[in-house]
């Protein structure tokens, strides 16, 4: 059976970026998925992933994770509105604090691969 | 907005040093690329002598190396250069994976080991480098959160990035796949074994650091 778990962004929004983590791999580490409303800032992905290297055990082999923004077809193209796309996007990032990304993380054991291509996500299962 | 006047003010700093002592250049992408092998081919062209082995098994390098002093010329310019070849950033490694290709057990744990320090060591790096180039496999999907994470992670830092798409003499190769994913950033198509669009790679480079 394969487990989801969602978080929402009221769930760790109050956290620092420790802790905020810890909650990721406690959720990891119980062989399920994660669902994150919203997504790490840059240097939270990198510690994320320096984390994950310094805790590699023979059962935990790592994770897989991947970020859904609402935007991802719109980037670098012309808008198609009467709002030009990088005043939505500064919009967005202002008031809705990046709510409406999607993060997935999973381990690794589980998730080999998550495959993501503009308009598709795949999770490739071990 | 202090760390970002704080991070402004040592790149300008850092401009006016750094053209004596040399400009940090940095090679970060996923395992596989071809960091290694294209920094090979400027050390070949430039100094005469290889940086570091390069191999099909993922992980061939593990630790940060560093080429002090590699002066290039592109245009009738002159830079030197500190090229700085670092360990595939990946956010899984498995022993296993190794045994697939034919390395004994010690061995691939062993090699499994050293890519986790490796990994934590080129993003520790992050901080040292003064531009970046990120090579990515073009025959592969570009739109890995490796690939993201390490961008998103240079253009926190304010840190030039000129993205190679590598290994274009091969016939999968899909340049405008990364094109289109990295629509901000300027890419390059090269194959750094063959040589192709070398000439080409090093006038970005020189457009990078100015």
């Amino acid at each position: 059976m394969l487990s989801f778990q969602y978080l929402p962004h009221r769930e760790y929004a109050g956290l620092d970026t420790e802790e905020k983590l810890k909650k990721v791999f406690k959720i990891v580490k119980k062989d399920k998925i994660v669902l994150m409303q919203g997504r790490l800032k840059p240097h939270e992905e990198a510690l994320l992933i320096e984390q994950t290297m310094g805790q590699i055990t023979k059962k935990f082999s790592g994770i897989s994770f991947c970020t859904i923004l609402p935007d991802q077809n719109g980037k670098g193209k012309k808008s198609d509105g009467k709002v030009p796309l990088v005043l939505k996007n500064a919009f967005y990032n202002v008031f809705m604090k990046n709510r409406d990304t999607l993060t997935i993380i999973g381990p690794a054991n589980l998730v080999k691969e998550i495959r993501k291509n503009p308009n598709r996500i795949d999770l490739m299962m071990n | 907005m202090i760390k970002k006047f704080k991070s402004i003010f040592n790149r300008v700093l850092g401009k006016l040093f750094r053209r004596k002592s040399g400009v940090k250049l940095g090679f970060y992408g996923p395992p596989n690329a071809g960091k290694t092998t294209l920094a090979n081919r400027i050390c070949m062209d430039w100094l005469g002598e290889e940086m570091g082995s390069a191999s099909s098994v993922p992980h061939e390098t593990r630790e940060i190396k560093i080429k002090e002093k590699v002066e290039i010329e592109s245009d009738g310019k002159m830079l030197s250069f500190n090229i700085i070849d670092t360990p595939g950033i990946a956010t899984q490694i498995d022993y296993e994976d190794f045994l697939k290709h034919k390395i004994s057990k010690t061995k691939a744990k062993k090699r499994a080991k050293e890519a986790t320090k490796g990994v934590i060591e080129a993003i520790k790096w992050l901080d040292n480098v003064d531009c970046v180039v990120v090579v990515l496999d073009s025959t592969k999907n570009p739109y890995s959160q490796v690939n993201i994470t390490i961008i998103g992670n240079l253009a926190a830092r304010d840190i030039p990035v000129l993205i190679v798409g590598n290994k274009v003499d091969l016939k999968s190769s899909n340049l405008k796949k990364i094109e289109s994913a990295f629509p901000q950033y300027d890419v390059i198509g090269i194959s750094a074994q063959k040589g192709k669009n070398i000439e080409n790679f090093y006038k970005e480079v020189f457009r990078l650091v100015k």
